[in-house]
């Protein structure tokens, strides 16, 4: 099957897709981003992609969340295409995502930061905004319950009156996963999570990325640069260069695939392995 | 809890009923004579306009220039109701007040059949909601003057002079406000999608272009009765203290509930981050034209209050110079503080008025010189402005206390930890 690899067990392959993107291009005016790029992803899967700086991840990011329209090509979610949808929109449907540089409401309070992806569901309209009815009350309180309950599972919650902006660096990543959760996604796009983080860090972060997606029953695409990451939690990964894909496996496979090595390590890394 | 929750409410509504009370004393008694009347009102109506544009700027994060135009639209509109209805004319009630509702109706229909498109481009929309409104004021003109027009003129007047005057007062408020409203949600479609940047040189096109047409009035629109250049004369002095109170308060209190709402949350991550609140699923476009919309028609207020306080309007009142205005004292009070805001907007008109009045005689001109070097003083000395982010606890947004059951469920936690 196209966008997939060989050797997923039977039972996964099962699963209902998620995400299909098939044969995505797209330019910027004479710059070829990506090419010819296929992606299926089943309910529950975490997957990986990775490459070099500029291979075009970020892009597949920006492409299935509507940033950009993609030039050529298929983007399904659950079916609906997503290709004519506003972001807001396709956010809506049930897709969240990180970013690569934080980008947090910093002057809020982490309370608000998580509430804001509630508006969406928020329940109450501009009319009993004005008036601040029952239900404008009775929503709000659900709401800041919610969010509550969603900031401890991150060990945020009694962080929940500070400023976004003030809070240390792995609470931000934190904070922003949360945020993207509170939007009720099925499917999570991750966007170099590990980014700035020590090795420590990394290991809570590995447990955590496990955690939600059990937790919230998420299927989880994962771009990043930390190789000890991708190859321990991911159960398949795609490896781009160049806007192409160059490989695509298992962690085994593609950790042992001397072009993955070579274009995404350098080629000194081929002695070093 | 709930008493704490409470007592700022209770300060508020105590401290707002005292100015009430204090002002009107001090009006009856003619303590404050119509100079000083004058300059409260006035005050009162920059204030409004102020609030408004710090929704649009301070919260929302769109720099606009324009917020005079809607002041000048909701001026004109509403002394031109009342104008005509002194003069047994009941065509301006009819058509401001029904074609407003008819148009409104109309947006609802457009906007749901909108939504079974994809892709429906800017323009597009555009174009549909002004055939809209060109369709209901139409209407409004041809179907409901001659039909409506004379049921509620006889009923009006068939009621006390007294009474019919105020209901005739509030329509005309509420169709300044509204017709500001409508115009802005018009020119907010397409324009909102520019940049920040964009937008403010947009919104003091469309200032001046308000200030044109007001030159013109006689000429190119059809109302003789606003005398173009020459400045409208004759609207009815209507505006009692009640009345100013009680629209600066529905302004207060309207912008305080929208912004302590999931709607005023999504406004202000607008401001933080677009392609952030993009992101989490908020609708960018849409947010940003309610708080535009919302902005203009307390503008829009403030107008009809202004014009039936003044009894005479000017087009150069309204010139784009005048536009900076608002945004001085926005920017004065502090930026997205409610407080600050209302403060200035008073502080402001006694600043180029009061002076006026309280400097030695032959140092009148002084003023013009003093309030320059306020600005520049405030800006060097204190660039987050007067009152920088603060506000009095009522409008204060804050995050809600926690629920009593997760302080429980906190609470073994953290002995396990100790």
């Amino acid at each position: 099957m196209i966008g997939r690899p060989e050797g997923i067990s039977p039972e996964v392959e099962a699963r209902p897709i998620v995400l299909e993107m098939e044969g995505v291009t797209q330019f910027f005016g004479n710059l070829r981003a990506v090419y010819n790029f296929d992606l299926f992803l089943r309910h529950g899967e975490l997957a990986g992609l990775i490459g070099p700086n500029g291979a075009g991840k970020t892009t597949i990011f920006n492409l299935i969340t509507g940033v950009y329209r993609a030039t050529q090509g298929r983007i399904h979610y659950v079916g609906a295409d997503l290709l004519e949808l506003p972001s807001h929109e396709i956010i809506q449907m049930g897709i969240a995502r990180t970013f690569q540089n934080i980008r947090l409401f910093t002057h809020l309070p982490v309370l608000d930061n998580v509430r804001i992806a509630y508006h969406p569901h928020a329940g109450y309209g501009l009319l009993d905004s004005v008036l601040h009815t029952r239900r404008f009350r009775e929503k709000e309180a659900e709401m800041a319950q919610q969010a509550q309950e969603l900031l401890e599972i991150f060990g945020l919650g009694d962080r929940r009156n500070d400023i976004a902006g003030s809070l240390p660096y792995g609470l931000q990543r934190r904070l922003e996963i949360a945020r993207a959760l509170a939007t009720n996604p099925r499917l999570l796009l991750l966007d170099e999570p590990a980014a700035g983080m020590n090795p420590q860090e990394i290991d809570e972060l590995m447990e955590l990325i496990h955690f939600i997606r059990d937790r919230f029953d998420l299927t989880i695409l994962l771009v990043e640069h930390r190789m000890r990451l991708v190859m321990n939690i991911c159960e398949w990964i795609t490896v781009m260069d160049f806007g192409e894909i160059i490989a695509r496996g298992l962690p085994v496979e593609v950790r042992n695939d001397p072009h993955v090595i070579e274009a995404y390590l350098g080629r000194q890394a081929v002695g070093i392995r | 809890m709930l008493q704490r929750m409470r007592k700022p409410g209770v300060y508020f509504i105590a401290g707002g009923l005292a100015i009430f009370v204090v002002v009107q004393v001090l009006l009856s008694a003619g303590v404050l004579n119509n100079y000083w009347r004058g300059i409260i009102f006035w005050g009162a109506a920059v204030s409004m306009v102020a609030l408004g544009l710090n929704l649009i700027y301070g919260f929302n994060g769109q720099f606009s220039l324009g917020q005079y135009g809607f002041y000048a639209i909701g001026a004109y509109t509403s002394a031109d109701i009342t104008y005509r209805w002194v003069h047994n004319d009941p065509s301006g009630v009819v058509v401001v007040l029904l074609g407003s509702l008819l148009a409104v109706g109309l947006y609802g229909l457009v906007s749901a059949f909108l939504r079974r498109f994809y892709g429906v481009t800017v323009m597009t929309r555009f174009t549909c909601y002004v055939l809209a409104t060109v369709l209901a004021f139409f209407i409004a003109v041809t179907v409901f003057v001659p039909w409506l027009g004379p049921v509620i003129d006889g009923v009006l007047r068939a009621l006390p002079e007294v009474l019919s005057r105020q209901i005739v007062f509030f329509i005309a408020l509420v169709g300044g406000a509204s017709l500001a409203g409508i115009t802005s949600f018009l020119f907010g479609i397409p324009v909102l999608e520019l940049g920040s940047d964009y937008f403010g040189i947009a919104t003091l096109g469309f200032a001046i272009i308000v200030k044109v047409l007001l030159d013109n009035t006689d000429t190119i629109l059809p109302f003789p009765e606003m005398k173009g250049a020459r400045g409208m004369i004759g609207i009815p002095q209507w505006t009692t203290w009640p009345w100013v109170f009680a629209a600066l308060l529905l302004v207060i209190l309207v912008m305080r509930n929208v912004l302590h709402s999931s709607v005023g949350r999504a406004i202000v991550s607008v401001r933080e981050d677009e392609r952030a609140a993009k992101l989490v699923g908020i609708d960018v476009a849409n947010t940003k034209v309610l708080a535009f919309v919302l902005g203009s028609i307390f503008a829009g207020l403030a107008g009809g209050i202004r014009a039936h306080d003044q009894a005479f309007l000017h087009p150069q009142n309204f010139n784009f110079i005048k536009s900076f205005d608002p945004l001085i004292i926005v920017v004065f009070g502090g930026l997205s503080s409610m407080t600050g805001t209302v403060f200035t907007g008073f502080f402001w008109i006694f600043l180029l008025e009061g002076l006026l009045r309280l400097l030695p005689e032959g140092f009148e001109t002084w003023r013009l010189v003093v309030y320059p070097l306020v600005l520049l003083l405030m800006m060097l000395l204190r660039p987050e402005g007067l009152f920088g982010q603060y506000e009095i606890p009522f409008l204060r947004r804050t995050v809600p206390p926690l629920p009593p059951q997760t302080e429980e469920a906190a609470a073994p936690a953290e002995e396990v930890t100790a």
